[in-house]
């Protein structure tokens, strides 16, 4: 029952950026910072309920930051991107860490949202790159013209379609899901957990996740119900 | 009462394992799950078959030997118990019960129920030491603890590193298991001077183990027949991120997790 055998695999010890709490971390503070753009560009959005001028002059602010605009999205990218990465090296991990599965396992303790962050990451990313290339670039943009600069416009057209809506809606409720496990989970993996706070913290995050998602969809219902013109 | 029982017969890690009906009709709902198998096992002596193995040493719950998962919960339904507490009055008469042992890379397999939990040693191991003057037992009162810190520090200790966190863990982590470890130290005083070394230190380990990474979704904590709370893992975080940075300039080396089992001589 000796320990002394060579071992095959290495014993050199992680830094941060190879240990799974360090990419937790990273994970936790890209989620933070994309989740203060999604505050900001829900902000930003809700001005459509205002009309038509001053959404536009809101869209024409944004790209008379110029440089700042490219600087604030090459932050973004950057956060997407090692987002991305730290939970795909982490779940090559813990696929490794079981290779023979159980007959039978049950769930006792997580929610629906927590166990199906592994879901509604991917089907978010798919819904950002097809909403950028709706109303940002204008490349796809079904059954009207996109008119670069009416952003009001490209939003009623856009939404006016039902399947645009639809997919919107869905993408925005598993967005909803993942905030519901990331804005608290984000703390935890810094190492900030409170008997007394956490608690209420994971209450917290459960309200804005539905406040964002309400906030949101209100939008593409709103066109659809002929309220927003 | 009858019961069926359904568990993983597998003679070796070399051999193929497969997963043998036991129909019992005679069990005592007074017994423990523990107490089931033994009754099992007498009669599968009696016709000269191979007995189940599986682990166990106290029986009241408190050293962390036995464990398996039962119907997909680890220490089967009832909370805050291991599978030697566990009595079998709490199962309804006629279930059909499925026995599997914990699952994981960092647990090797060795006999029916029965893994390698070494993974767990060489990360407390990995801690090393805590500093404490020689000579006579100090005064009792010398360092004085806080009622709370001394509470939460005991909350932390009461791990038995039975392992059910890992095997509940659909990420195969064992960041409730080292959360608890390296908070039980760190809580106290006496774990203040070896703090940030002691978190690098057994994160390196459970990294070099082969364990997942924690996905904070708390399926360990459900299990854990100690109840040990997820404010272990945001310890274990914190200590480590400071740590990291305190210790940056320190080359940290892992034990090698070599197991006899692994290279089949037994």
């Amino acid at each position: 029952m000796s320990t002394a055998v060579a071992s095959p695999r290495e014993n050199r010890a992680p830094g941060f950026w190879g240990s799974t709490n360090g990419r937790k971390a990273v994970m936790a503070v890209t989620g933070f910072i994309l989740f203060l753009f999604v505050i900001g560009h829900l902000l930003g959005n809700l001005q459509v309920f205002d009309g038509p001028v001053r959404l536009n002059a809101y869209g024409r602010f944004l790209h008379n930051l110029g440089e700042l605009l490219w600087i604030v999205r090459g932050i973004l990218i950057l956060c997407v991107v090692l987002h991305i990465w730290a939970t795909f090296v982490l779940w090559r991990r813990n696929r490794d860490a079981r290779p023979i599965g159980y007959q039978v396992k049950k769930s006792v303790a997580s929610s629906y949202a927590d166990r199906t962050m592994y879901w509604s990451g991917p089907i978010v990313l798919a819904f950002v790159i097809f909403h950028l290339l709706e109303f940002t670039s204008g490349t796809i943009h079904p059954e009207s013209r996109f008119i670069p600069g009416d952003v009001y416009h490209n939003v009623v057209a856009g939404f006016s379609v039902w399947w645009v809506s639809a997919w919107y809606i869905f993408a925005l409720i598993l967005l909803g899901m993942h905030l519901r496990h990331g804005l608290w989970s984000m703390f935890q993996s810094l190492g900030l957990n409170h008997p007394r706070h956490t608690p209420v913290l994971k209450q917290a995050a459960l309200w804005i996740a539905i406040l964002i998602t309400a906030g949101y969809i209100s939008i593409p219902v709103s066109v659809l119900a002929g309220w927003v013109r | 009462m009858k019961l069926t029982l359904t568990i993983w017969r597998q003679k070796d890690p070399g051999a193929k394992g497969k997963f043998v009906r036991y129909p019992m009709d005679n069990v005592n709902p007074e017994m423990s799950m523990l107490e089931c198998l033994d009754v099992l096992n007498e009669s599968l002596a009696e016709r000269g078959e191979e007995p189940v193995a599986f682990e166990h040493d106290c029986r009241e719950g408190i050293c962390g030997s036995c464990g398996f998962m039962i119907s997909g919960v680890a220490h089967g339904p009832l909370p805050a118990t291991t599978v030697c507490q566990l009595t079998m009055r709490h199962f309804k008469d006629g279930e059909e019960l499925v026995l599997e042992p914990w699952r994981s890379r960092s647990f090797p397999f060795v006999k029916d129920l029965v893994v390698d939990r070494r993974a767990f040693d060489r990360i407390i191991q990995a801690g090393g030491y805590v500093s404490v003057s020689t000579g006579n037992a100090p005064d009792g009162n010398a360092i004085p603890v806080g009622k709370e810190e001394a509470d939460r520090a005991m909350d932390a200790a009461a791990c038995i590193g039975c392992g059910a966190c890992v095997a509940a863990c659909p990420n195969g982590s064992a960041a409730l298991f080292t959360g608890a470890k390296i908070a039980h130290l760190g809580i106290l005083p006496q774990g203040q001077p070896e703090r940030d070394r002691r978190a690098v230190r057994m994160v390196a380990q459970m990294h070099a183990e082969g364990f997942g990474s924690c996905t904070n979704i708390g399926e360990c904590t459900g299990v854990c027949p100690k109840e040990i709370p997820l404010e272990v893992i945001a310890r274990m975080n914190h200590d480590y991120l400071y740590g990291a940075w305190r210790e940056r300039r320190q080359v940290v080396t892992t034990i090698a997790p070599a197991t006899d089992w692994e290279f089949g001589k037994k």
